[in-house]
């Protein structure tokens, strides 16, 4: 599970999102079966909070899920500024001594990941924290690494992926190019 | 030539705020927006956040102020900024320093921010314009300029009123009051018809009200009964007896004889209008305590939101 799977199509640098969601919930459901937990989701706007909707209710859990913006901790603030269209950090539970899943779409440099960690931390100290992410896309510039993955892929460093969600709810990635 | 107004850099950002006038409502709709991220910080277990680390926030209040330079204040404290408060009528300017020479000596102390407050209208927009003249990477918030703005004020009264409201279409906002000495009723005239209030109204005394302000938009009423009709917000204005000269009102008792907010008054307003008031209040004379105090006042709230809104202007500038 520390090693992601190449998703077999990835010919183009494109992964098939709808089947890394079927392996990445796969994943889920058997380690918390395995370890009898009931973990709290905290999805990362906006594709992972999409994604932790989902893994939510196919997961069936009782727990609350949260939302994280990663807005207020990134490092590159001097240089780009606040982004439009913040959406808020919604935690509807004690983060103090929580088990926690923190789920994203894409993982690349690792600093998304650090952002919504400190954010998380503003608000208490949680028990455990876990990364779940859709695709591993490598090129990682700190050290994080996430134990659930759906798919991993190697994509350039001017190379976006960017994933989409369709009114069925039924995921999907592309690649854009340009500064991420 | 089209001049930009300095306030817009040249990749559309917000570099200082001198003004509503000039600012796009695409600008005013990001602040809110934001202010509204901002708002739960002061719930969180740690109430900072690092956006303004090593950065170096100055509060010049030329003139007084308590609500203003504190809530800037503790918006600059939860971004992380270093915060000095400098009482400049107290220092400098009494022993005849110009004010750019003591711009100068504080850009020369690394500031990274300045919220200025002045008597003289335009103060914060030669300020800025010297500072960008001289090629400083330092912005400037105009925290009230003599009679001319109030920009932080309009954008917390506006985001008050989208909280209690939703939307800013269909709204009927009566400014009531000393038009004619108010900063904050020219910065909420500008903001709510870019916003796109359909009805926005000056109610007072002829010699309140300023000329021009049915080209601004606003609809006039001298009498306060007719102008609060259906209203779904009222604004309140503060008499400025400071800034007075003249014999304008015969007394105070007369001035809330016919403008005072009355619960009798206020009955002429939709049902479920709000009360603002940008404050310091004087009740009994242009509010009844009984309005100040009753059910429809949002008038603490406007104090709490507004440092949201300060830390949004804030944390949008000094990227």
């Amino acid at each position: 599970m520390n090693t992601p799977t190449r998703d077999p199509d990835d010919t183009l640098g494109a992964v098939d999102a709808d089947r890394a969601y079927v392996h990445l919930l796969d994943q889920l459901r058997t380690v918390l079966a395995d370890e009898g937990r009931s973990p709290i989701l905290v999805g990362v706007h906006s594709g992972g909070a999409w994604l932790a909707e989902r893994l939510h209710a196919d997961l069936c859990l009782s727990s609350p899920l949260g939302y994280l913006s990663s807005a207020f901790h990134r490092d590159d603030y001097g240089s780009r500024g606040l982004p439009t269209n913040i959406k808020p950090t919604v935690l509807p539970f004690d983060v103090e001594g929580a088990d926690l899943i923190v789920v994203d779409d894409v993982l690349f440099t690792g600093r998304t990941a650090r952002a919504t960690l400190n954010e998380l931390f503003d608000h208490g100290r949680p028990a455990r924290v876990e990364l779940a992410v859709l695709a591993d896309r490598g090129g990682r510039e700190l050290p994080i690494s996430a134990r659930f993955v759906g798919a991993s892929v190697l994509l350039g460093g001017t190379h976006q992926l960017v994933l989409s969600q369709d009114t069925q709810g039924h995921f999907s990635f592309r690649v854009e190019s340009g500064p991420r | 030539m089209i001049r930009r107004h300095p306030q817009i850099d040249g990749q559309g950002r917000l570099r200082h705020l001198l003004s509503i006038d000039g600012l796009p409502k695409a600008m005013i709709e990001r602040v809110l927006d934001t202010a509204s991220a901002f708002l739960d910080v002061s719930d969180r277990t740690v109430k900072k956040l690092p956006l303004l680390r090593g950065r170096s926030v100055f509060n010049l209040f030329f003139e007084n102020s308590t609500r203003t330079r504190t809530t800037f204040e503790i918006a600059a404290q939860r971004l992380s900024a270093d915060v000095f408060n400098l009482n400049i009528s107290a220092s400098s300017a009494s022993k005849g320093e110009s004010l750019l020479d003591t711009i100068d000596n504080l850009a020369a102390m690394n500031a990274d921010l300045f919220v200025v407050r002045h008597a003289q209208s335009g103060a914060p927009f030669l300020i800025a314009q010297h500072l960008d003249q001289l090629g400083k990477d330092v912005h400037v918030i105009n925290a009230g300029d003599g009679r001319h703005e109030h920009p932080t004020q309009a954008l917390l009264d506006a985001y008050t009123i989208r909280h209690f409201k939703k939307n800013f279409t269909g709204l009927r906002i009566a400014l009531v009051g000393d038009i004619l000495h108010s900063r904050v009723a020219r910065s909420n005239i500008h903001a709510l018809t870019t916003l796109g209030v359909p009805d926005v109204r000056a109610v007072g005394p002829a010699t309140l009200l300023p000329g021009g302000l049915e080209s601004m938009g606003v609809r006039v009423f001298h009498d306060m009964r007719e102008g609060l009709r259906d209203v779904d917000v009222v604004i309140m204005l503060r008499l400025q007896n400071e800034r007075m000269r003249g014999a304008l009102l015969p007394s105070a008792q007369e001035y809330f004889k016919h403008y005072g907010l009355t619960p009798e008054k206020l009955a002429y307003a939709a049902p479920d209008a709000i009360v603002m008031h940008p404050g310091p209040m004087n009740r009994g004379v242009e509010i009844d305590s009984a309005v100040a105090d009753g059910p429809q006042a949002v008038i603490l709230s406007q104090v709490t939101f507004g440092i949201a809104v300060r830390m949004a202007v804030l944390g949008m500038i000094a990227a």
